[in-house]
């Protein structure tokens, strides 16, 4: 637990410092590759939490996938590689105390509702066998939905983008 | 392991993208504060998975994951017709519908 505790706080530290370089930096390249770590991180915690098949999707889609469609866009929209200047809003400022009223509220109801409560002790990692017999199971309407969407997007992205 | 420990670290997580979604105006960025969100949510239903020690939330988690590729296919289609037709990304500068 101790150990679990240690890696918790060391992944999450890391986390939220490439969060805030993702949408601090200047250069949208490094952006994409803070956003890696973010989403690595996550795959971390995902571990933390007993989800091995949820971590092992995360790195398989969002570190292999998602990441290179991000540099394939950066690349066919841009004309140069570098640092640019003009990526805020005008009102970025605006965007601070937004942020930080959301996260005292969710804060102030976090502690509310869950104060000092533990997480079991002794976690079993949820197999592969249990995720597959729920989502072929009570959730296999909305998996026939989701693949309804996804061969929608592949087939829009594919109208959308090629040149006529 | 405490269970607010996760759902602050969603939270920031969260706070961080919307403040991504509103201070930016490079539409790719935006997307990318997008799926900084999408993941903070993730994080919050596998907890409640192990607090509550149901499959439900990664279920939910795998769907969501699914959902938001498509989502990023699709924004990135978007954006290189808006780069193609205007030479720019800026999402400033779309103020076409703008009655």
């Amino acid at each position: 637990m101790i150990a679990q505790n240690i890696g918790f706080w060391i992944i999450a530290i890391v986390m939220i410092g490439a969060a805030l370089r993702v949408v601090t930096t200047n250069n949208v390249v490094h952006a994409a590759l803070w956003l890696v770590v973010v989403l690595a991180g996550a795959a971390a915690q995902y571990i933390l939490l007993a989800a091995e098949f949820v971590a092992v999707t995360q790195v398989l889609v969002y570190i292999g996938a998602v990441m290179v469609l991000f540099l394939f866009g950066t690349m066919l929209t841009r004309a140069r590689i570098g640092a640019e200047s003009d990526l805020n809003n005008s009102y970025k400022k605006l965007g601070i105390p937004v942020g930080l009223v959301m996260l005292v509220a969710m804060g102030l109801a976090l502690t509310d509702s869950f104060g000092d409560e533990k997480l079991p002790e002794s976690a079993k990692v949820v197999s592969t066998q249990e995720i597959s017999d729920q989502i072929f199971g009570p959730y296999l309407l909305p998996f026939w939905a989701l693949s309804f969407v996804l061969l929608a997007a592949v087939v829009g992205a594919i109208v959308l983008a090629r040149k006529d | 392991m405490f269970v607010n420990q996760f759902l602050f670290l969603g939270a920031i997580l969260f706070c961080i993208g919307v403040y991504g979604v509103v201070a930016r105006k490079n539409a790719v960025l935006m997307l990318m504060s997008i799926e900084i969100i999408l993941n903070s949510v993730n994080i919050n239903l596998l907890t409640f998975a192990l607090r509550n020690s149901s499959t439900d939330g990664h279920v939910f988690a795998l769907y969501i994951i699914a959902v938001a590729a498509a989502e990023v296919g699709v924004g990135l289609g978007l954006v290189l017709l808006v780069y193609r037709n205007k030479k720019t990304i800026s999402i400033d500068d779309l103020s076409e519908m703008r009655g």
